[in-house]
């Protein structure tokens, strides 16, 4: 069986390699031709990219669909295995536990801030990436990375609440994080599942900053997701695409640019910026220390900055560009789009996350698996539990005395 | 073969067992433990915050002085140490580990429930629908079992399948996706063939002559079932309890699919420490280590049974 | 009226068992992907499923590291099962405990602690480490289907041979081997089946550029599972049907007429008790 199934391989492989995808003239402008995209082909390269599900362009079988792997593979020769994580958190234990090679990691502004601090990322060489200069110079220079040495920006968004109009009551004011806690939609509430941006979420709504270190403040925060766990249905990351996609929940707080990619899939779905204040936050593409193809890394960083890779990005992902020439060639509608690209009072009132010390973050990671553990649900399972013990090893006993009697006889 | 030359054979396998299965528990013990902390130079122990505050301190030095990332070497390093902090840090998930133990141990109530039956329906059957049956149960197996249990998603959302059905009906829509109901389920689901194969093999030995013994003698059926069928089939059921509640108790998969997060299982908790989103494996370790002490007593208390039935079964 | 009682229970547990089977063959036909909403009927999915290189990808990587790993584990296995029938009592009962280590484990232990060893010695996690580590979990099953064929097997046969001028290699390879060759097969196959399904380890040790199959459908899940997996998973369940089958009624066919007879016999008084 198993020789048969090689053989089909072989063919099925011969297959794909005869479907190279063709490119349609879409009027974006081509590849910077002054850079020397295919200097690394036939160095026999496999390039290891990690970064959030549904976070490139891929060929979805539509008509004008861009892969942006395949392209890049086209491009330069490179081959690309590309792995996705969940969330922050998630990369980083996967980095800090050690083992594994990546050589594109795409964290957010505070995780990198975390990275740099702990000698997790490679300073870049930015001879190998000229179009940083397609970048608003706002991107630049950001917190994060003060001298823009280890990372490129990628897309930014901020934090919003996710709702369907057709189980959400009219007369309640979705702009506020409060509704999270609305005991009215008990069941139907889908919340993050990792602890910044839950963490983040609670601070708001009790009025505090996103990047306190007072563990007053922090304890009230996982006293207030705690409370909430009980209207909770499900803590997700990426598997709110298809809860909220199937109307299985009637609100969840996610990031802008997946709003705009499920609400254009889902029209019952709309999105709400709180008026409590938000997050903004920037994804960047760095270099985790330790990668085996470095110079092939920053050939990837410089193509996702090209102007038409971004375009074909942002079209799909739906999130928003920190690229000047990219927002040039996007389309009006989306341009114009006040859930990927806010208004200024909204971004004035956001807050961006920062690193935090050492012992605030292990606070934050315990008290989250605190909330996460708490099971409040069934608090008649402990006597239960306790019932069946004493049962159990009543039974034994009378089981063993009866044995006893009869070997007796 | 009764030469040095065969009894040697094993070696091997001892070695490799003892690089690959007993080192690495020795690690999660090792790790259960240890805690890193910062400290100075001289290796004093220092708190987060005086580590903090040095570091800040350096860094602003560093960046006056223009001083090159290569030649930045902080004063503040690293140490492991020994600890029982994690160890009595999981007191805190006591709730958690109760409430995994609690629907493992349902689960292997009904999946022993659901199992003996069938397993006896089936030992007693016509040779060629044995090979059948049997085939029948192991099938889906094969199946992926993360598919399998997304399928159970499919079907038990709020727009799932068995809604969609009722609702011809004009009955619910049912809550049945992310509670403890859902994940039981899928632990019955995904570990019924480990119940009804040990079962089976231990059933299929019964001899019907024995049973019809039994009877001649007057049992009845239920007598027949009691005294002859349960106390022969002791170690079937022994083995197929350990083989389900095993799993059950450490699955992290089923839990997280089906449960949706809000009904943490043990294996949720230590996942979340190794590879999920509240990175600490010194308490992910003590978290395991408490685990597999608490299987090793299970295992001892069903072994312990097993023995004393077995002097049972020479006495019927 | 038992027997209908019967029948109907039996039905209802293999309806249980079945129908998510059921619902995972039919949205692989299905031409939304939406999961719950049937659209119609088509066979794009499979199509689809023969471009998708991800899929394709970890399925040979599956199939590599379940293939090296068996052949691995059943060597090491089948010598080890030897070494263990010719020890002495007591450093055999604490062999075959640790043999039974990694059945009684929690997997989510070994997972995590084969993990931490891998990093401890600083091997990077890919290929080598998933392969490492299936075949730690492997061969314990290999022992425990190799021992019972050397019990039951005659220690004067392979006596005899030596008598008869046989070097101990050689009786070894004529005699031993062929006796306990099932024991070694049925090893074989079950590293297999547990090896291409294994997820929980291989999501500790996999690394960067070795995905298994389980572990893709695990990512897909918190997205959206493709119906293209689906439709790999009905390949799959069809062909591992044919050869269950092929296999069942092979060995009907091999059965001695009078055995079958002796069984139908029984099967019969089975029926009245």
């Amino acid at each position: 069986m198993m020789k048969r199934m090689f053989a089909l391989f072989l063919a099925l492989m011969i297959l794909t390699a005869l479907a190279i995808p063709a490119s349609a003239d879409d009027g974006l402008p081509a590849y910077a031709a002054d850079y020397d995209w295919d200097r690394l082909a036939g160095s026999n390269i496999t390039l290891n990219v990690y970064n959030w599900g549904e976070y490139v362009s891929v060929d979805d079988g539509e008509e004008d669909s861009f892969d942006t792997i395949a392209e890049f593979e086209a491009l330069t020769g490179i081959k690309v295995n590309y792995t996705n994580f969940a969330s922050n958190e998630e990369l980083y234990a996967k980095l800090k536990n050690g083992g594994s090679s990546y050589d594109i990691i795409i964290p957010s502004d505070y995780m990198i801030a975390r990275m740099i601090n702990e000698g997790m990322l490679e300073t870049l060489n930015m001879d190998n990436i000229p179009n940083i200069k397609h970048l608003d110079p706002s991107f630049l220079g950001r917190e994060y990375d003060p001298n823009d040495r280890y990372s490129v920006a990628y897309m930014w968004g901020t934090v919003g609440i996710i709702y369907n109009t057709t189980l959400v009551d009219p007369e309640d004011d979705v702009e506020t994080w409060d509704i999270l806690w609305n005991e009215k939609y008990a069941g139907d509430i889908l919340m993050f599942s990792n602890s910044r941006d839950a963490f983040g979420i609670a601070l708001k709504k009790l009025g505090y900053s996103f990047n306190t270190t007072d563990e007053d403040e922090l304890n009230a925060a996982a006293e207030a997701l705690k409370e909430q766990k009980l209207l909770v249905q499900a803590y997700v990351m990426d598997e709110i695409f298809d809860k909220m996609g199937g109307g299985e929940a009637a609100l969840a707080p996610y990031y802008a640019g997946d709003a705009v990619t499920m609400i254009a899939e889902n029209p019952d779905l709309s999105f709400a910026v709180p008026k409590e204040g938000t997050n903004l936050y920037v994804d960047a593409m760095c270099i985790p220390k330790g990668a085996k193809n470095k110079e092939a890394a920053e050939m990837f960083i410089n193509f996702m900055c090209e102007p038409k890779v971004g375009v074909y990005n942002c079209n799909y992902i739906g999130y928003s560009t920190p690229s000047a020439a990219v927002r040039e060639y996007l389309d009006a509608e989306i341009v114009e789009n006040p859930i990927a690209y806010p208004a200024d009072e909204v971004l004035d009132k956001a807050e961006v996350y920062l690193a935090l010390p050492d012992a605030t973050t292990k606070h934050i990671d315990n008290l989250w698996t605190e909330v996460l553990g708490t099971t409040g649900s069934s608090p008649w399972m402990v006597p239960a539990m306790m019932v069946v013990c004493v049962g159990a090893s009543a039974g034994i006993n009378v089981w063993r005395g009866q044995k006893k009697r009869k070997n007796g006889e | 073969m009764n030469n040095l030359r065969s009894r040697l054979a094993a070696t091997p396998y001892l070695a490799w067992m003892i690089i690959f299965m007993v080192v690495p528990l020795a690690l999660i013990v090792v790790f259960a433990f240890t805690t890193t902390v910062p400290c100075d130079a001289e290796g004093n122990i220092l708190t987060d915050e005086e580590a903090y505050l040095i570091q800040e301190e350096e860094t602003l030095i560093w960046e006056e002085q223009g001083t090159p990332e290569e030649e930045r070497v902080s004063a503040v390093s690293e140490k492991t140490i020994f600890t029982v902090q994690n160890i009595l840090e999981v007191n805190k998930y006591m709730p958690t580990m109760l409430s995994s133990i609690w629907m493992a141990l349902v689960a292997t109530v009904i999946c022993l429930l659901i199992g003996y039956p069938l397993a006896y329906m089936i030992s007693r059957m016509h040779f060629v629908s044995q090979k059948m049956m049997l085939m029948l149960v192991m099938l889906p197996m094969w199946m992926n079992f993360l598919l399998r249990t997304y399928a159970w998603m499919t079907l038990l959302e709020r727009n799932g399948l068995i809604n969609r059905f009722l609702g011809l009906f004009g009955v619910g829509p049912f809550n049945m996706i992310n509670t403890q109901g859902a994940v039981i389920l899928g632990m019955i689901y995904n570990y019924l063939p480990f119940m009804i194969l040990p079962l089976y093999s231990v059933m299929t030995k019964i001899e019907n002559t024995t049973i019809e013994a039994a009877q001649d003698l007057g049992a009845n059926r239920l007598t027949v079932m009691w005294r002859v069928v349960v106390p022969l089939s002791v170690p079937g059921i022994n083995s197929g309890i350990t083989a389900v509640f095993i799993p059950s108790v450490s699955t992290f998969i089923i839990s997280r699919m089906l449960g949706g997060g809000t009904n943490m299982l043990i294996g949720d908790l230590i996942d979340l420490q190794f590879l999920g989103n509240a990175y600490n494996p010194n308490l992910g370790s003590a978290i395991s280590l408490v685990l597999m002490v608490f299987i090793l007593l299970c295992m001892s208390i069903t072994n312990a049974f097993d023995m004393e039935d077995k002097e049972g079964g020479m006495l019927l | 009226m038992r027997k209908l009682t019967n029948r109907i229970y039996i039905g209802l547990v293999f309806l249980f068992l079945y129908i998510p089977i059921f619902v995972l063959i039919a949205n692989s036909f299905n031409a939304s992907k939406s999961r719950t909403v049937w659209t119609g009927f088509t066979f794009d999915w499979y199509v689809k499923l023969f471009h998708n290189e991800t899929i394709l990808g970890s399925l040979l990587n599956t199939l590599i590291i379940a293939l090296v790993a068996s052949v691995a584990a059943t060597l090491l296995g089948t010598l080890a099962a030897i070494g263990i029938y010719n020890m002495k009592k007591v450093t055999r009962t604490i062999v075959m405990n640790i043999s039974y280590l990694p059945i009684i484990n929690p997997e989510i232990v070994t997972g995590v602690s084969l993990m931490l060893l891998f990093v401890a010695m600083k091997i990077e996690l890919g290929y080598v480490t998933l392969i490492l580590a299936h075949i730690t979990f492997c061969v314990p099953y290999v022992i425990l289907n190799v021992l019972p064929k050397l019990r039951q097997m005659d220690r004067n046969l392979y006596e005899a041979a030596l008598d008869l001028g046989c070097t101990p290699t050689l009786a070894f390879r004529k005699v031993v081997i062929p006796e306990i060759m099932p024991g070694i097969m049925t090893g074989f196959l079950m590293s297999i089946t547990y090896s291409i399904d294994d997820f929980v380890i291989s999501y500790f040790t996999h690394g960067a550029t070795s995905q298994t199959l389980p572990i893709t459908i695990f990512s897909m899940t918190r997205r959206k599972v493709s119906p293209e997996v689906n439709a790999l998973s009905a390949i799959l369940f069809v062909v591992i049907l044919a050869i269950m089958i092929i296999m069942n009624v092979s060995e009907m066919r091999k059965l001695p007429e009078d055995q079958r007879r002796r069984a139908a016999k029984a099967a019969k008084k089975g029926g009245r008790a």
